[in-house]
């Protein structure tokens, strides 16, 4: 491997383990003076670890370079559907490295964090009033996280009333698959409900699956098609009379916010992607925060520990009968959830309903530029993401990979691609509201082009992208097929 | 797009193929091409009683995981164990080697399902 190949600025970047010397070490270890006592020795490696040498100046560079490569919402348009990749203001940034909420412990006494107790029974009142459900714990340290906990309060408020063999959960076939996988975690059997041709639940199928087992039904709306769920309300009912609950999968919150709020639908739970609505850098896969909130029925169950505030000061309650107890090592992931409560004052309450109409707006933006060029499976107005299909390329050969690959040719992050699953060829995309329209023109700009040539048959360019990054088009099927996960260590003694 | 004449075949695109009081399971040509490249097969286990139209396997592929459902309800005598070395035979050879289970004590659902015309059909709708 030649380590020294580059783009002009831009290096190639071998794996540490291809550094060609292994003995320069960056940090000198003292050793072990006496023998180790007898306690330990058990515990002496046997081998060396086969951790590649480097000096400190290579190392630091090998990670910078790596993250060159990288592309995040901070270097270009990152219209991942589903994701809400949006702008992370840098304000927010600075404000929770402020020594004061940075440098404090999860477990020191409550009098000495006030400060931040008051900043997240804030956060906790707002997220409350936001969504119409006004008891919330901001524990879960994200969206599937939240779905469990939201889970096991429903699973608990059924055992309350005696009614355990409630463990149905009816789940549309357009949800995520974190909501059949955090049902399952709790104990529930999933039954899966086909959606209807618009895309949206279809009310028979609801109808046929509610018995007298179901717990819940887990509901995204908008949900993953981008339209909005119009019979919520007759659906919430419906459940209700069959005596279950309806969980919210929060997901898709951006579409709503200060527009409309689940609790009014007649949804009973819900969990905020405070790291996606309310914006923290995610796209690394963390950290992030999954508040849930729920109605009077449920709120008894509420985790523990809970922020609780008298008159000028606040505490942590730390037990309640009924609660199903901790779901998190501390009350939350204070940074994440802190930046959220700046993203919410940022608008206020007059304000913050910008948030959805440009969200949507852009969404629609994009959707009326591309729909001519297109198959559009669910036509009418989307909300905060647009929904697209390959229909019309596959004639010429053309499938979304192929459509999803050249946009980075053209320096753009691809659109979530092949979800939801009940469209063939999907292309999912959400601009969110932190995109100028400038930035909308030139990505569907890049999409028609896309269009118009294989509309000419001029295709080439396209099975071949994307071919200007340092990695072209990677073997995804082998790479799931025979997977090598661990770096063959043929040269250690 | 190959649809065999002397197969029977699901709304769900599997197939079955009756052998006296045998029979046998895949997944169609369609839903191969829809699914993309099988990476892995979940399969039941010999001895297990399937009901048609219940989830007795699982393709997964790099786009997504799919339920294979029963065509007809019955008892596992064999196990397409080649599958677990070679998914890509389900992309290959739907109807021959990428077949995925045998069953005995056939039901009568079979009666229901569709011919070769009536699915080829059904995949235009």
């Amino acid at each position: 491997m030649n380590t020294m190949a580059s783009t002009g600025l831009q290096h190639e970047e071998p794996l540490l383990f291809e550094y060609q010397h292994t003995d320069a070490d960056s940090i000198s270890l003292p050793g072990v003076d006496d023998a180790l006592p007898v306690s330990l020795q058990a515990h002496c490696r046997q081998q060396a670890a086969g951790i590649p040498g480097l000096a400190e100046p290579e190392s630091v560079r090998h990670f910078v370079r790596l993250s060159q490569w990288n592309h995040g919402i901070e270097s270009g348009f990152y219209p991942l559907g589903s994701c809400t990749m949006k702008y992370n203001p840098r304000v927010n940034e600075q404000l929770v490295r402020l020594p004061g909420l940075a440098h404090v412990h999860p477990d020191q006494p409550d009098d000495t964090v006030q400060g931040l107790l008051a900043l997240l029974h804030g956060l906790q009142q707002a997220l409350g009033e936001i969504v119409g459900l006004p008891h919330v714990t901001l524990q879960p340290a994200a969206g599937a996280h939240g779905e469990l906990t939201g889970m096991m309060l429903i699973r608990a408020a059924l055992d309350a009333r005696g009614e355990s063999h409630r463990r149905t959960v009816l789940i549309p076939d357009s949800a995520h698959g974190t909501n059949p996988a955090s049902a399952s975690l709790c104990g529930m059997r999933c039954v899966e409900l086909k959606s209807g041709s618009d895309g949206r639940l279809d009310l028979d199928a609801l109808d046929a699956a509610l018995d007298g087992d179901v717990a819940a039904l887990m509901l995204t709306n908008p949900n993953t098609a981008g339209v909005f769920e119009r019979n919520i309300a007759d659906i919430c009912a419906r459940v209700h009379a069959a005596g279950g609950f309806v969980y919210g999968d929060g997901a898709n919150l951006n579409a709503l916010i200060g527009k409309a709020r689940p609790g009014d639908m007649g949804i009973d739970c819900l969990h905020i992607n405070v790291h996606k609505t309310f914006s923290t850098p995610h796209g690394g896969g963390g950290p992030g925060g999954g508040p849930v909130a729920v109605n009077d029925a449920l709120a008894p169950f509420l985790p523990v520990p809970r922020i609780i505030r008298e008159g000028e000061t606040y505490r942590l309650q730390h037990t309640d009968g009924q609660s199903i107890g901790h779901v998190l090592g501390s009350i939350g992931q204070v940074g994440v959830l802190l930046r959220a409560w700046a993203y919410i004052l940022a608008f206020g309450r007059e304000k913050l309903h910008l948030i959805a109409e440009d969200a949507v707006l852009n969404a629609n933006y994009v959707l009326a530029r591309l729909q001519d060029a297109y198959d559009v499976p669910f036509p009418g107005l989307c909300k905060h993401e647009c929904l697209l299909t390959d229909h019309r390329q596959e004639k010429q050969g053309i499938k979304t990979l192929d459509i999803a690959k050249r946009l980075i040719d053209m320096g753009f992050h691809p659109m979530t691609v092949y979800f939801p699953l009940i469209v063939h060829g999907a292309m999912l995309i959400e601009p969110t509201e932190t995109e100028s329209k400038a930035t909308l023109d030139a990505f569907c700009d890049a999409m028609l082009e896309i269009a118009a040539a294989c509309e000419a048959g001029d295709t080439a360019a396209l099975h071949e992208a994307p071919v200007l990054p340092f990695r072209q088009r990677l073997d995804e099927t082998t790479a799931a097929r025979k997977p090598v996960l661990t770096w063959p260590q043929t040269e250690q003694a | 797009m190959t649809i065999p004449a002397n197969l029977k075949y699901t709304k769900d695109h599997e197939w079955v193929r009756i052998d006296g009081e045998e029979a046998e399971f895949g997944v169609t040509d369609h839903a191969q091409e829809a699914i993309g490249d099988v990476v892995f097969v979940e399969l039941p286990e010999v001895g297990q009683r399937v009901t048609a139209g219940e989830s007795f396997a699982v393709i997964e592929s790099s786009k997504a995981a799919s339920d294979v459902y029963a065509p007809v309800s019955g008892e596992i005598i064999a196990i397409n164990e080649a599958l677990e070395d070679a998914p890509q035979l389900i992309n290959e050879d739907p109807y021959g080697k990428g077949w995925i289970a045998r069953i005995r004590e056939v039901g009568d659902e079979h009666q229901e399902l569709m011919d070769a015309e009536t699915y080829g059909v059904f995949l235009q709708e």
